[in-house]
């Protein structure tokens, strides 16, 4: 610790200063991640329904379709993030008319997080039972109302405890995209810390990443035992014991 | 009422086409519960997925009340799927909803307003006791009270007929009995007709006023409960009141009795030892009611000097069927031997 006190106060910036330097920066972290999971959400959770669906044993099975969706859902989820946003700045360009920044940084994290979010879709409806489904069909329900009445809604809490690891990730990827002047806890890490060897910022910015995740995670595991009833505390405490009140001899 | 003519179903095609039901008819009248029992591949859970329309048959006809339902398109089917109550063997109920919610579901998809759903919800909750239990999650509740709640839900949109796919299979006898006994409250209560698929003999016995044997896609026995025990000759009679091992035979000859008429008198065993003029050994014996009518069979040992024509005589007077079952003759004692595929 005295060390890179040290290295800090003869080489780098200021203790004081830090705070200046890593709060903004964790303000357009946290501002790029919220774009680009909202992104990820809206259009990620009906790419992952449709893989799903569209694979045989799913509610229209179009085994073609589900083909090229899943190849070009494994395209992108194959690529390293640096390699993906590099390959991705003539789109960016177009879409976003810049190819640094924060917007810049939005149109290949979000490629990547959705293409990774609908794979945890598909994954978390996977494990609902197709006895589910069938009940539901022969209770008289449409598709679209099996997805959301049964398949969602059964698998919520997978699927949140998916999109935890999904907003982890998109931290990890905003961090890289801060090496290409994307701004960020992840810039300030590798412009101060990496190629000036300042110390002090460096492990101001692990700091503070590690609490962003730590929250993060706390966050997330919250809402999927929120989610789940068989995990509330409350409730198995009140679990009757046998049918012994209902069931006459 | 459930008609279903001729239907087949197919898997595959060419050398690979197997048939899984093969021009099946079956009816089931108004108020009625049929059961159809067969073994693990007989085509039972091929049939339930027919006749609630989630396969389609490759021919033949599903008519529920009178209405055609087999040729139906995706969005009659759905409608027609509502006219039939499906009880599963899993309850199906989903884990984050409770009873009522999950009970609500088929009002939500019909599209019922709030306030009707409360109050049709409420009504099946308690048609199936289970008020007090309304806000429970279904791992709160036991097999028995899931299963219950899973018949509320098949009864939400008032169908005419319920479909019972193994629906006390794997529930302890506790459990089966309440369903039991519910499913033939909902009969005399709502004039329900019910067709009960399972491979549990002794819930048919409880439960369904005639039996129907699946094998091979095929039904190849059918008839009133009743009828088949009293049936010697019936091997789905046999299936349904199997013969346990009887004690050990007293020297003599050893005879297997079964109760064919309907007034077979209490004492019919102390009547035949007067009438022949010897004592009749009770080595084993099942009888009971069923649905308000006697049935049953024993076995009995008589003294190796007895006439043979005379003790079938005398029993045959009194509503009995008799049939030598000692070393020369053995029983059928296995449960299963009756299903297995007819040679």
């Amino acid at each position: 610790m005295s060390v890179l006190a040290g290295a800090a106060l003869t080489g780098g910036t200021p203790l004081g200063h830090i705070p200046a330097l890593v709060i903004p920066a964790l303000g357009q972290t946290l501002l790029m991640v919220g774009i680009v999971m909202v992104v990820v959400v809206l259009v990620g959770t009906p790419l992952g329904v449709l893989l799903h669906n569209l694979a045989p044993g799913g509610l229209v099975e179009r085994p073609g379709l589900h083909q090229v969706l899943g190849w070009t859902v494994s395209v992108g989820r194959s690529l390293p993030f640096l390699i993906l946003m590099a390959a991705l700045v003539p789109v960016t360009r177009v879409l976003t008319g810049t190819n640094i920044g924060i917007a810049a940084a939005v149109v290949p994290m979000s490629l990547a997080g959705i293409a990774f979010f609908a794979r945890i879709v598909e994954n978390s409806l996977r494990s609902v039972p197709p006895s589910h489904v069938r009940v539901a069909k022969a209770s008289g329900a449409s598709p679209l109302q099996i997805v959301t009445s049964v398949q969602l809604s059964e698998a919520l809490p997978s699927i949140l405890g998916g999109l935890t690891i999904n907003v982890i990730a998109m931290i990890e990827y905003s961090a890289i995209a801060g090496t290409i002047g994307a701004g960020g806890i992840g810039y300030v890490a590798v412009t101060y810390g990496y190629q000036r060897f300042d110390h002090a910022v460096m492990l101001a910015t692990i700091l503070v990443l590690i609490t962003l995740v730590a929250l993060v995670q706390l966050t997330g595991d919250t809402a999927v035992r929120t989610a789940t009833p068989h995990a509330r505390r409350s409730r198995r405490m009140r679990r009757p014991s046998a049918e012994s009140t209902t069931l006459p001899a | 009422m459930i008609q279903l003519r001729q239907l087949t179903k197919t898997y595959g095609e060419g050398p690979h086409r197997t048939t899984v039901l093969d021009h099946l008819d079956l009816t089931v009248d108004d108020r009625e519960i049929a059961a159809v029992v067969g073994p693990s591949g007989a085509g039972k859970s091929t049939l339930a997925a027919c006749v609630t329309l989630l396969e389609p048959p490759t021919s033949g006809s599903v008519v529920v009340g009178g209405r055609e339902l087999s040729s139906l398109g995706e969005r009659d089917l759905r409608d027609a799927r509502r006219q039939i109550g499906t009880v599963f063997q899993s309850d199906g109920l989903l884990s984050r909803r409770t009873a009522a919610q999950n009970v609500e579901l088929p009002l939500r998809y019909l599209g019922v307003t709030p306030a009707d759903r409360r109050r049709r919800v409420a009504e099946l909750l308690d048609r199936v006791g289970l008020s007090t239990r309304a806000d429970h999650y279904p791992h709160q509740l036991s097999g028995g009270q899931r299963q219950r709640v899973g018949i509320a839900r098949a009864l939400a949109l008032r169908p005419r007929v319920l479909l019972a796919d193994e629906a006390t299979s794997g529930l302890d006898p506790e459990a089966t009995a309440s369903v039991v006994r519910l499913l033939r409250d909902l009969r005399d209560d709502l004039g329900l007709s019910i067709l009960f698929i399972t491979h549990e003999m002794e819930t048919v016995l409880d439960l369904a006023d005639s039996a129907a044997r699946l094998d091979h896609g095929r039904i190849v026995e059918q008839g009133r409960v009743v009828d088949l025990l009293r049936d010697p000759s019936s091997s789905l009679g046999r299936a349904l009141l199997p013969r346990r091992a009887h004690a050990a035979s007293a020297p003599g000859t050893t005879w297997s009795v079964s109760y064919a008429g309907a007034d077979v008198p209490p004492d019919w065993l102390a009547r035949v030892g007067t009438v022949l003029g010897v004592d009749l050994a009770l080595l084993g014996a099942s009888i009971g009611a069923v649905d308000g009518h006697t049935v049953g069979h024993a076995t009995v040992a008589v003294p190796a000097s007895t006439d043979p024509d005379a003790l079938v005589r005398a029993l045959a007077g009194l509503g009995l069927h008799a049939r030598r079952t000692d070393a020369a003759h053995p029983p059928v004692r296995r449960v299963d031997a009756v299903l297995e595929p007819v040679a």
